[in-house]
């Protein structure tokens, strides 16, 4: 059986802060009202956390829940392990209305990281990183495309479409120029 | 001569010699010193010629507001036009050049504009160039535009990056004067997340040179405590540029201006949302109109106390200062204290008391009161001025030899931040400027004012001056076509007089007519100027004529800024399919399709493209293609009232379809017009998935969920856009199946999978899943795979198919096979004026259904007309290819004497397989006019023959498919 492959197979930049594609991670995209029969347990059963709250992420070691809209949820595991989180939420959320489906293989996934990975972020999302709770993941744009990014550990991970990826890369690499440093 | 001065110049670091060179001469600055600055330090006063009379231009002013000395910065990918010295960081190796001279800056073969310039009044170019109409573009505005004309835009590339980012605050202060300092350090006291900006490299403003010690103190220790507080951001070189709706603002950071080729970005555009702006962007001084105050020589009071104290540049040793108020006088004992001779002060006034006026009669300063410049002597430099009473008509009474003249006419608030988003103003009579209303402020999202002018933004602290707007008042003709009020644009008081009598009274006309205040510099020291004349000539007052608007940006904000990181590589998104390295590899000549990069085809050797489109369709025909076609859309929807749903967007029905099996659908919108189409497929009893075009994967799933967000919010429905998590791939061709068992796994024979049902297996050991569609009209599977697998996917049928005589396939080959097939496709049948009925295809749409979107739409009158154009197939008598875009034409002439047409072709290729031309296209009666003979017009001219068939030119019984 192949390998499923990361759009820039790792990829990576040294700038003002270190810039790698990273994944692919394994990805669910779930529609789902809160409060549904299930639903805590399901996430509970995957992600090992609650279901988060509105624009928040959950973190567990390898595994996180985003908020990522009134009714929709992403859940984020180790790629090998979508199949039987699938199976979990189909029997977990069975006669519940629903939607799940598996959406690694669509996105690409970059870590910024370095103590000023904040300020590459500022130069390509309009998104006031003063005020970004610890915990909250924020849907926005990265210059001209959708991006999702949440801060983990000393930097960001920023999610965006599998197809953009050499862009988001250029972006990023374009922004973590040394000597670009905004502070 | 102006020159540097032995001691003195509170900005610069005489420890740092800079080397840099002016028109190829090299010259000697110091750190910290503007080009001007640097420039006049060694004795270059001539800097530039006018825009229209090529006047001998020298430096006025010593900030934003400088109309003359526009350079020519740096060579070949860092050359910039149009960059103002005065702003202008001096730096080792820097190159300037000066604009707007042939063939040189010291002798300008234009100047004989000068000496016709009665022959160039106001509104020259719109009574000269009106007939005939054609010579104004091909004729006059070249010769115009050759002669008179600041820099010329670059023609490389530009070697700098740029950048852009974005800011928040509670506070943003424009400005790092006093005043912007002072509201910083208030707002930051009180816990507010302040950002203050300062467009030049240090803080301080004007206090820097006017302020005692105590206030450079106070400057460096504030400075100290702004920057030692968390909640504060301080940015020099940071010019905000424009204020706009809900407290947006731009802003221009030169960073690497002064230090080209260091790696960092140029500019960075800062794109701020501030709660609150506080504009204490300070004041402007005004020239006063004297005849020959355009001469080299001839400066802004403030400008020459600039020089002198801040740069240590004498400007000459000998200063006339000419004024209407007391602000000048701190120019004239600046002058004297640095040791400098100020002949006289002409003051306007009939009276000059106060203590400024006492200090200078007190060093021994000669005081004229009542008096004025007659003319200024000289041509390329100042050599003297004549004066004569404010009160006439300027006989001479005396005549004082001097190399440079000093004017003050008084100051103007900077108001732009404040009107940019419709703040007004108020005249003020007394101090004789317009300041901002208060209490009409731009108002932000709350409805309160979101932007407040502190200092001498608000018109605080500005000398009073005796409206003094021409000098002498008196002064005729020959004088007023000396008085320059627009230095950039070469408008001068006679011309503004002249609009009035030619009966311009709106001052948004005049400034058109005249063009003052439209050049670069947008009439900072011209405006006010400007319309006191035109209101004088008008027998009016200022207030009542008015401002012209104020828009951003302040300044000139270059390009690279605006665009920031979307050059090259990144100006757009270009999106690829998990394959499209393979694609790269193999030499695929791409086209666009949305952001996508799609490949059109893959020549060989030496093919050009349609030598490669044909290699390609008649081997898919002959044996087997592959196509990439992962950009096609992908929606899974789901729901116990999925089914209900998808019946309401599809014109068929979708309920009904069996698990495992695929239909062809076509999606309206509501005013029953075409909008998508594709194949759906049934994954489970509560579940589709929806293929849509490439272009519509993402409009779709929005109208989707728009109607049931928006319309049907009660209906139990959820939608997945999963277009990019799989690769699909067609393999398409008589050969298909036998490459599908070489990789194994999946039964895909005809009995377990007949043409329009999917499944979902393994295979050559990669899960997928496998539709047995086609759109080519062969024998065709399309299989999809996530996307981390397609690579692998699409090489294991490379390589399997290599024994079968597999080639890919480009769009273009794609498009031809169904056109052959008489498939329609969406964008090219349809332009949205399209109905489904049009295109002959009544067979997908459901008549027991009670409704549907564009369902009623399409029972409209004119939509179910029977004589619309509708669809059939042409072909043309000789064998040649309609143009694209072509029109049948019908007898007769319409209204506007154009030909009648009956119709238009839609899509038209040359067929491989048929060797012959093939068109689909609308025609009035669609296929009841099977055999008739049309005529459609070419590019050329004249028309082709063709004849109406049937569109579906290949295969008509599908046997190839369905085999």
């Amino acid at each position: 059986m192949s390998e499923s492959v990361s759009a820039l197979g790792g990829a990576s930049f040294d700038g003002f802060v270190a810039v790698r594609e990273i994944g692919p991670l394994g990805m669910i995209s779930l529609r789902v009202k809160p409060g549904v029969a299930g639903l805590d347990r399901a996430i509970r059963e995957v992600v090992g956390t609650g279901v988060p709250a509105q624009r928040r992420i959950e973190v567990l070691g390898d595994r996180a829940v985003a908020w990522m809209s009134p009714d929709e949820l992403l859940l984020i595991l180790p790629y090998r392990d979508t199949e039987t989180a699938m199976a979990t939420i189909g029997s977990m959320l069975a006669g519940q209305h629903h939607l799940a489906a598996v959406v690694s293989d669509a996105r690409a996934v970059f870590r910024i990281e370095g103590a000023k990975a904040d300020q590459v972020i500022a130069k390509l999302c309009p998104v006031d990183m003063d005020r970004l709770a610890e915990g909250e993941v924020r849907r926005t744009r990265a210059a001209q495309v959708a991006a999702a990014f949440w801060r983990q550990g000393e930097g960001v991970t920023l999610v965006c479409f599998r197809s953009v990826a050499p862009y988001v890369m250029g972006l990023l690499k374009h922004s973590a120029m040394v000597g670009s440093e905004l502070e | 001569m102006s020159t540097r001065l032995a001691r003195g110049g509170r900005l610069i670091d005489r420890t740092k010699a800079v080397g840099f060179s002016f028109n190829g001469k090299q010259m000697r600055g110091f750190a910290g010193d503007t080009l001007a600055a640097a420039l006049l330090a060694n004795d270059q006063m001539l800097v530039g010629r006018s825009f229209k009379y090529h006047r001998p231009r020298g430096i006025v002013a010593s900030g934003a507001e400088e109309p003359n000395a526009l350079m020519n910065m740096g060579v070949g990918g860092r050359f910039e036009p149009n960059q103002r010295a005065t702003t202008t960081e001096v730096f080792e190796g820097l190159r300037a050049t000066s604009q707007n001279h042939w063939p040189s800056l010291e002798f300008d073969v234009g100047v004989v504009n000068n000496l016709a310039a009665r022959f160039l009044p106001g509104g020259f170019y719109y009574k000269t160039f009106m007939y005939p109409r054609a010579a104004w573009k091909h004729v006059f505005e070249p010769i115009i535009r050759k002669s008179a004309g600041l820099g010329r835009a670059p023609k490389g590339h530009d070697s700098d990056r740029y950048e852009q980012a974005y800011a928040f605050c509670d506070i943003l202060v424009a400005g790092g004067g006093m005043a912007g300092l002072q509201a910083a350090l208030t707002a930051g006291q009180a816990g507010k997340r302040v950002l203050i900006l300062e467009q030049t490299a240090h803080w301080g403003g004007r206090a820097i040179i006017d302020g005692d010690d105590a206030a450079r103190e106070w400057i460096a220790a504030t400075v100290q405590a702004l920057g030692a507080m968390d909640n504060v951001r301080m940015r020099l070189r940071c010019m905000a540029a424009g204020v706009y709706d809900h407290g947006y603002v731009l802003a221009d950071e030169k960073v690497a201006d002064h230090t080209p080729g260091d790696g960092r970005p140029k500019h960075r555009l800062w794109r701020i949302r501030a709660e609150r702006i506080i504009a204490a962007t300070g004041a402007i001084e005004r020239p006063l109109s004297f005849a020959g105050n355009d001469i080299p020589g001839v400066m802004l009071a403030s400008a020459v106390r600039d020089y002198v104290v801040g740069f240590g540049v004498s400007p000459g040793d000998r200063t006339v200062v000419v004024t209407n108020n007391d602000d000048a006088y701190h120019t004239a004992i600046a002058l004297v204290e640095a040791g400098l001779a100020v002949p006289c002060i002409v003051d306007a006034r009939a009276q000059a008391s106060g203590a400024l006026v006492d200090r200078a009669r007190a060093l021994g300063i000669r005081v004229e009161q009542g008096r004025a410049i007659a003319k200024v002597r000289g041509g390329k430099r100042v050599t003297g001025v004549a004066l004569c009473m404010q009160a006439g008509e300027g006989a001479i009474l005396a005549e004082i030899a001097c190399e440079a003249v000093a004017m003050s006419g008084g100051w103007s608030p900077v108001v732009h931040l404040w009107s940019h988003c419709g703040g007004k103003l108020v005249w003020d009579e007394a101090q004789g400027h317009f300041r901002p209303d208060a209490t009409r402020p731009p108002t932000g999202h709350d409805g309160a004012g979101m932007v407040v002018c502190v200092g001498a933004a608000n018109g605080e602290g500005l000398a009073q001056p005796e409206p003094v707007w021409i000098m002498p008042q008196g002064a005729g003709t020959a004088l007023k076509t000396k008085m320059w009020l627009d230095y950039q644009n070469d408008v001068k008081v006679s011309d503004v007089q002249l609009a009035a009598r030619e009966g311009y009274e709106s001052v948004e006309h005049t400034k058109r007519y005249t063009t003052l205040g439209m050049a670069t510099d947008q009439g900072k020291l011209s405006n006010i100027n400007g319309l006191a004349v035109l209101a004088g000539a008008l027998n009016s007052t200022i207030p009542q004529v008015g401002t012209t608007t104020f828009r951003p940006p302040y300044t000139p904000v270059v390009f690279g800024a605006l665009a920031g990181e979307s050059r090259g590589e990144i100006f757009q998104p270009m999106r690829g399919t998990p394959i499209h390295a393979w694609h790269e590899a193999h030499g695929a000549y791409f086209e666009p399709v949305g952001l996508w990069r799609r490949p059109y085809c893959f020549p060989r050797g030496g093919e050009n493209h349609a030598q490669a489109v044909e290699r390609e369709i008649l081997n898919t025909r002959a044996n087997v293609g592959l196509l990439d076609a992962s950009t096609l859309g992908k929606i899974i929807v789901k729901g116990p009232d999925a089914g209900r749903f998808l019946d309401m967007l599809y014109t068929g029905v979708m309920s009904t379809l069996g698990v495992g099996k695929c239909r062809y659908g076509l999606m309206c919108n509501e005013n029953g017009f075409l909008s998508d189409d594709g194949v759906v497929i049934r994954l489970s009893e509560d579940s589709w998935l929806c293929h849509t075009t490439t272009g519509g994967a993402d409009r779709i799933h929005a109208h989707m969920e728009d109607w049931l967000q928006c319309e049907w919010w009660d209906w139990q429905v959820y939608t997945a856009n999963v277009t990019e998590q799989y690769a699909q791939i067609a393999v398409a061709g008589p050969k298909a199946r036998k490459v599908l068992e070489a990789l194994g796994g999946i039964d895909v024979s005809a009995e377990a999978m007949p043409f329009m049902t999917f499944a979902d297996g393994v295979l050559g050991g990669m899960p997928v899943r496998v539709h047995r569609i086609s759109f080519s009209g062969e024998l065709s599977y399309e299989i999809a795979v996530a996307a981390g697998q397609g690579r692998a996917l699409w090489d294991r049928l490379v390589e399997a198919g290599a024994a079968f005589g597999v080639m890919p396939y480009g769009t273009e080959a794609m498009h031809i096979m169904r056109a052959e097939k008489g498939f329609v496709m969406i964008g090219d049948e349809t332009d949205g004026t399209v109905v489904p009925q049009d295109l002959n295809l009544g067979w997908a749409i459901s008549k027991k259904k009670a409704d549907y979107l564009g369902k009623r739409g399409q029972e409209r009158a004119y939509l179910a007309r029977a004589d619309r154009w509708k669809l059939a197939g042409f072909e043309t008598l000789d064998g040649s290819v309609i143009p694209d875009g072509a029109y049948i034409i019908a007898e007769g002439m319409n209204g506007n004497g154009q030909r009648n047409t009956q119709g238009r072709v839609t899509s038209t290729y040359y067929s491989p397989t048929l060797k012959k031309g093939i068109a689909m296209g609308l025609i009035v009666g669609g296929l009841d006019r099977m055999g008739d003979q049309v005529e459609f017009n070419t590019v050329a001219g004249g028309t082709v023959r063709a004849r109406v068939v049937d569109p579906v030119f290949y295969d008509k019984e599908g046997v190839q498919q369905n085999v």
